[in-house]
């Protein structure tokens, strides 16, 4: 799956233009969204989370492990936003802290889409038989919370970031699955996958060529979905201790350690919980936009 | 005085951009007007004013719709409301659509009654519904009227529509291509019932269809509209013998008539849609007999005779038109069979759809394959081309003994025979470049290099009739006609021998269905072509096919010559078949314009 969350290139231009070159669809979907306030702002709010977190470190005015200051210190000239539990300073721990979240989730939504992608287009192709078998294991692993699944693995192998990447993309890959099957059986079906399994086009290259494209769409909302579901899911994690581990800095984490002071020193956990709060918020707000616009716009799938 | 009348109507989209304007229009007591015209021209916006509706977006910006002398379109809407159904009835193209699945057809019907007149007692409204029912020739008993819409045919769907309608004995039916995607036979009975119900219950009709010949099998007179304007109208008899709009003379040489071979007349360029119309008279650019007043101002409506009106600068012209020219005899064929299907079986899971079928396609030959839905042509096709697996029997290509699967045949055999699918909408990847869509089985089976693909698709695309310059478009800013050619040039570009083309024509307007079987009808003259032409429609039939091969419920009920099987059927269901196709020749000929 593509990175990010750039809508896939969709139908061909709604009105013919005589003379003048098309413009690729994408590229319109993203222009009328763009017209959206869900969009702007939800494109803005994630820009402002995702450079908190990948500049922040920059601007820390203490290094994230320090002792600054007594444990829970309200705000002051010295720290800005207070101290936690351990009395080091919140602000550069909250700069700090967001890179793990911001990868971790779009590498495990990416990696569930990947899984979901592939499981779905074998099984919307196949015959009765794999589709099923493929199908229902798939059932089989939705019926797991994705939680305990993900606490079950990271309590056997060690509390490792690419192991909860990996748990939770595979927690995903069913719910993709699910919506991602749906459309290439109705693609499937179509006549100009059949006119290319008429000429002999072997089934790696209809899959790629002919289905994969259609079936963008609902693929990119998906996308939109994860990401957000990711984000609560590795904070989560963390905040259960089964994913970032101390003393290093994360959202999820900061929550979990200063909890107990949420009466003295609200700060500490409030400004991680909003930064969470916010990107997901974000995330949705686009993908809600994208799925909008793509909705008007693309054709492909009725008629 | 007239039951119905449309003064002077005007129907806009945003942006002031006209879908019609100035139509005028009279419905006399028990009289079947058809409103004719291609998809675009506003037939159907006309048809629902009537019910002073107009389709989400669209508005009636000015006009007078009378209605026994009520003018509805001043009504309040709980008048409006109370005028559709009980005064002016609308039948819709899709019946199934227009019944509710989960309610009894039964209680559908007392539910207009209802809905209409409260006060109406039981055993009444049973008796009512009965009365319609048997109006329309559907059984009148209790285990039909408890039957759900699902477990009724199309046909039997489109009468119990037709039922509803007049439960409540409108003044007007509006009925909007009520039979199309019905096959003859049923055409055939729903053209008879609203033809008596007209007569006998003295409803006027307002018969919406792009079928000519369907105009001349059921209506009393015709408006022909092209672009949102009435370009002729007059009682059917004056307009089929002497054509005075060239628009409906084009039309009129478009379409494929059962009763002979002729050449079909192919209108250049293309219907003008709303907000892309020309100045002056809106055929103008396609016109081949215009003058320079044509290109701009006003044009007059002229008075040919009685009731016979066109609205054209040269109505009374000298020119010699000949609508329908004969088309040359065919060339005399290679007897040598390419293509043979001996003794096929094939199931549908449980169901046997095709039982003992033999036939032979030779060289250079057009054979077309004839049935109605459920007869199993297109089974029949799908197994030649190797997509249906499941069937018993032999298909034989000249010597070579083809494979059930399209994935065991070599791939000379896949590129030899190719398949031209029914729908244009749905054959052509919407996310794919035209340039991509034919490149693909050059790709496929030539291994071009990129540079020989360019120009081997430019020459695919122009030898369909469409410009190089397409190639970088997408499919879904072509119309119908073109994406139908751009699915003909990617079956042409792999060099077949044999082209299987599924009703390739019925999705399409006739004046693009002419253009693209003279396009086949060419390319199989000249490139010495076989075509397995598989169709509904007999009169297409016999304008393209050199021998027949009808198909009844998985069986081959008549096959031989075109001519000999069209003019002299031996089989019952063939003669049938025949009679129920409705002809604009068969009444009377057409003939030129004085």
């Amino acid at each position: 799956m593509t990175s990010g969350i750039a809508p896939a290139p969709v139908a061909g231009p709604t009105a013919p233009a005589p003379g003048a070159r098309p413009v690729p669809v994408w590229l319109r979907v993203i222009r009328s969204s763009l017209g959206l306030w869900r969009v702007r702002i939800g494109l803005a709010l994630a820009a402002l989370v995702v450079a908190l977190a990948l500049f922040g470190p920059l601007f820390a005015p203490h290094s994230p492990s320090a002792f600054v200051g007594a444990p829970f210190a309200p705000p002051s000239g010295q720290a800005l936003l207070g101290t936690d539990a351990l009395g080091r300073d919140v602000l550069s721990r909250l700069l700090n802290g967001g890179r793990t979240v911001v990868w971790m989730s779009l590498a495990a939504a990416s990696l569930g889409m990947l899984l979901g992608t592939f499981f779905a287009l074998i099984a919307g192709t196949s015959r009765p038989l794999v589709d099923d078998a493929i199908m229902r294991t798939m059932d089989v692993l939705l019926a797991l919370p994705v939680i305990i699944f993900a606490v079950l693995f990271i309590s056997l192998l060690g509390p490792k970031d690419w192991l909860v990447v990996l748990l939770v993309g595979i927690a995903w890959a069913p719910q993709v699955a699910r919506t991602a099957r749906g459309a290439t059986v109705e693609v499937a079906q179509r006549d100009f996958v059949r006119a290319a399994q008429a000429l002999g086009v072997p089934r790696r290259k209809i899959l790629i060529g002919e289905v994969l494209p259609n079936i963008m769409t609902p693929l990119t909302v998906e996308f939109g979905l994860r990401i957000v579901w990711s984000i609560a899911a590795i904070a989560a994690l963390s905040f259960l201790g089964y994913g970032i581990q101390p003393p290093a800095a994360d959202w999820g984490l900061m929550i979990n350690e200063n909890r107990t002071g949420l009466a003295v020193q609200p700060w500490s956990v409030i400004a991680p919980l909003v930064c969470i709060a916010v990107f997901a918020f974000a995330v949705n707000l686009v993908t809600e936009g994208l799925a909008r616009t793509v909705a008007g716009v693309d054709r492909s799938t009725s008629s | 005085m007239a039951v119905a009348r449309i003064d002077n109507l005007r129907v806009e989209l945003p942006g002031a951009v006209d879908v019609v304007d100035g139509i005028s229009l009279e419905i006399e007591q028990g009289e079947v007007v058809a409103l004719v015209g291609e998809s675009g021209s506003g037939k159907t916006t006309v048809g629902t004013s009537m019910l002073a509706h107009a389709r989400s977006g669209a508005r009636i910006v000015h006009g007078n719709v009378t209605i026994d002398g009520v003018e509805i379109l001043e009504l309040a809407p709980d008048g409006q409301r109370e005028l559709r159904g009980k005064t002016v009835a609308y039948i819709p193209q899709e019946p199934a659509a227009a019944l509710n699945p989960a309610i009894r057809i039964g209680r559908q019907l007392e539910e207009v009654i209802v809905d209409h007149e409260r006060a109406v007692r039981t055993t009444e409204r049973g008796e009512r519904v009965r009365t319609a029912l048997s109006d329309v020739g559907l059984p009148v008993t209790d285990e039909f009227t408890r039957r759900y819409p699902h477990q009724l045919s199309g046909g039997q769907q489109q009468r119990v529509a037709i039922a509803m309608a007049i439960i409540l004995a409108p003044r007007l039916l509006v009925l909007d291509e009520p039979t199309t995607g019905l096959d003859v036979t049923t055409q055939a009975r729903i053209l008879a019932i609203v033809r008596t119900l007209c007569r006998d219950h003295g409803i006027a009709a307002l018969y919406v269809t792009h079928d000519l010949a369907v105009v001349r099998a059921i209506a009393d007179r015709v408006i022909v509209l092209y672009a949102g304007r009435v370009a002729e109208s007059g009682p059917v008899e004056d307009v089929f013998r002497r054509p005075a709009h060239p628009y409906t003379l084009a039309l009129l040489g478009a379409v494929p008539d059962i009763a002979r071979r002729t050449s079909l007349a192919q209108i250049p360029g293309r219907a003008a849609r709303p907000g892309e119309r020309p100045s002056g008279c809106f055929f103008h650019p396609r016109c081949p007999i215009r003058i320079e007043q044509c290109e701009s101002g006003e044009v007059p409506t002229v008075m040919l005779a009685p009731g016979h009106l066109a609205c054209c600068h040269r109505a009374d012209r000298a020119v010699q038109l000949d609508a329908r020219k004969l088309a040359p005899p065919r060339p005399v064929r290679d007897p040598r069979p390419l293509l043979t299907v001996d003794r096929l079986d094939a199931t549908h899971g449980v169901v046997q759809v095709l039982h003992d079928v033999s036939l032979t396609v030779h060289d250079h030959a057009c054979v077309a394959l004839v049935g109605e839905s459920g007869s199993g042509k297109t089974t029949l096709s799908q197994c030649i081309i190797g997509l249906h697996e499941k069937y018993t029997g032999t298909i034989r290509l000249r010597d070579h003994q083809l494979a059930r699967s399209v994935r065991g045949r070599p791939r000379e055999i896949r590129r030899t025979v190719q398949y031209i699918f029914q729908s244009p909408y749905n054959s052509l990847n919407p996310r794919r470049t035209i340039g991509e869509i034919v490149g693909l089985p050059l790709q496929f089976f030539f291994r071009s290099s990129r540079r020989e693909m360019q120009t081997q698709i430019a020459a695919g695309l122009e030898r369909v009739g469409l410009s190089a310059g397409l190639a970088g478009h997408y499919p879904d800013q072509l119309s119908g006609g073109e994406r139908q050619r751009v699915s003909i040039a990617r079956a042409l570009v792999c060099q077949p021998e044999v082209l299987i083309c599924d009703e390739v024509t019925s999705a399409l307007d006739v004046s693009v269905q002419a253009a693209i079987v003279e396009l086949l009808r060419g390319l199989q003259e000249e490139n010495g072509l076989s075509l397995l032409f598989v169709t509904h429609n007999l009169a297409l039939v016999r304008n393209i096919a050199d021998e027949v091969i009808v198909l009844s419920d998985g069986r081959v009920v008549e096959c031989g010559d075109t001519d000999t099987v069209l003019d002299t059927p031996q089989q019952a269901y063939t003669k049938q078949l025949i009679a129920d196709t409705p002809s604009i020749e068969r009444v009377g000929e057409v003939t030129r314009v004085p």
